[in-house]
């Protein structure tokens, strides 16, 4: 049977419509993606996004442990900040992309829900002598996103410390209610907004604190066309085991010049390896979407596959993310894409589809 | 159009003869399950279409969806109006949103159709 976040009553009871995503019982939409899209964008969006993995780790050991499977540095983090970064296996490939926290007292790190069980296995596996405890808190705790240009405005005054304070990618850890919470200045959507972990007997109280401030509830439709159009890759589509972090496009999180880590010796050679295909961003004409798995051609040929794709509301366009022979990735380039047997016409676009104004 | 006059696919598709044309559209469950569309992909008039088979395409956020012709014929006219503004069809699926008109074949009817009861049965067990 599929999981529950602690918030699945509510969601059924307000008409979610629920899908099972990564085994858990989750809701993509309620009123409608566009209409939850456009909130975010305009105002505030609220997500339940209580499935994403959250491990912490203490002990002595624990930095070098996430040092040796983690291709970010999370030796130069200060206290308190978040870096996103790649987990790879020895071949360069991507085991998950994840978000690590770096406290006073240790770490956590936050992965995707499709592989919370293989990345604690993994840590698991690679932890070796190292003096760490590695805890998975996913399922005593909750998570929510609250995202759009008034989400920090939304959630003031809601936790103990102010969490409209918080610089980009810091984060805090304060009270909400009385329990310990987590406040971070992070989102998956291309808006400011805030993430927010606390104790799961307070998720319907917190969910219903911020919707009363006037968060709009959001699905997983929504958020998947708000991260494409900011251009964030997704596990399983963009991110693979057989896609190393310079084909993505992720270079910026990978130092390999911070000493040894799984998978270093590999990206060492596939970084100036220019057969491998790199993502693109592709607009496409008129309104038929490009979905995965559908062909990129250039003169009738072959040259990738799309990994996502989506109309953009903000954009009010047909978007799509490939990947393609590194030959035909300069913005402006000519490509079609085969949308069920018909050829429709593409062009490479510079990444992210869509940027905040500042 | 009146719900309980219409006959209905169980693809969602509902028909309704109006003279001598069979008119088109999908039902308001289908609108809902679909949610923001975005495209649609009608045929030429002219062209043929047969019962069972794929006429169109209609394409949300979400997913892309063939179209059902109900009846056997061809199509005598099309709402062009859907092609600039598919939202017409979630807002009035029973009226400013119908799809085709087809002149079936000699002989085709409506009769191997659901009737709303029927179809409402359909969906009362798809929901589960």
């Amino acid at each position: 049977m599929a999981m529950r976040t602690p918030l699945y009553d509510w969601h059924v009871a307000h008409g979610a419509r629920l899908v099972d995503f990564a085994g858990w019982d989750m809701p993509v939409q309620y009123s409608g993606i566009i209409e939850e899209h456009t909130a975010v964008r305009t105002a505030a969006g609220l997500f339940d996004i209580s499935h994403m993995g959250r491990f912490s780790f203490s002990g002595p050991g624990a930095l070098d442990l996430i040092q040796y499977v983690y291709t970010n540095n999370a030796g130069t983090m200060k206290d308190c900040q978040v870096r996103y970064g790649l987990i790879c296996n020895e071949r360069g490939g991507v085991r998950d992309d994840v978000l690590v926290y770096r406290w006073p007292y240790g770490y956590a790190m936050v992965v995707n829900a499709a592989n919370r069980e293989k990345i604690l296995s993994w840590l698991e596996q690679h932890k070796g002598s190292r003096d760490v405890q590695i805890e998975d808190q996913t399922l005593q705790t909750c998570m929510v996103a609250v995202q759009g240009p008034k989400a920090l405005e939304v959630a003031r005054g809601l936790t103990a410390a102010d969490a409209s304070q918080l610089g980009y990618y810091y984060a805090t850890a304060t009270t909400y209610r009385g329990q310990n919470c987590i406040v971070s200045r992070t989102g998956y959507t291309g808006e400011d907004g805030l993430e927010i972990i606390t104790t799961a007997a307070l998720a319907v109280p917190l969910w219903e604190d911020l919707l009363a401030r006037g968060a709009k509830p959001c699905g997983l439709g929504a958020r998947d066309t708000l991260r494409l159009e900011a251009a964030m890759p997704l596990y399983g589509h963009e991110l693979t085991e057989d896609i190393d972090p310079f084909q993505a496009g992720l270079s910026w999180a990978v130092k390999l010049d911070k000493g040894d880590f799984i998978g270093r010796e590999a990206l060492l050679r596939r970084r100036d390896d220019r057969t491998l295909p790199r993502r693109v961003g592709l607009e496409l004409e008129g309104k038929r979407l490009a979905r995965e798995g559908a062909a990129v051609l250039r003169d009738g040929r072959e040259i990738g596959r799309v990994t996502s794709g989506t109309f953009a509301p903000t954009l009010n366009k047909a978007i799509a993310m490939a990947y393609v022979d590194p030959a035909h990735t300069a913005p402006g380039t000519a490509l079609e894409v085969d949308v069920r047997g018909k050829p429709v016409p593409a062009r490479v676009v510079p990444l992210p589809f869509y940027r905040r104004a500042k | 159009m009146d719900p309980k006059t219409l006959r209905y696919a169980p693809t969602h598709e509902w028909a309704v003869m109006d003279g001598e044309y069979c008119v088109v559209g999908i039902t308001q469950f289908a609108v809902e399950q679909l949610t923001d569309i975005v495209y649609i992909d009608l045929p030429d008039e002219g062209d043929p279409v047969f019962a069972g088979k794929s006429f169109g395409e209609i394409e949300s956020v979400k997913a892309v969806s063939d179209l059902y012709a109900p009846i056997t014929g061809e199509v005598a006219q099309v709402n062009k109006k859907l092609l600039n503004d598919p939202t017409l069809v979630s807002q009035d699926p029973y009226g400013k949103g119908w799809m085709i008109k087809i002149k079936p074949d000699q002989g085709a009817t409506l009769d191997h159709l659901l009737t709303l009861e029927q179809y409402e049965k359909q969906i009362a067990s798809e929901e589960h």
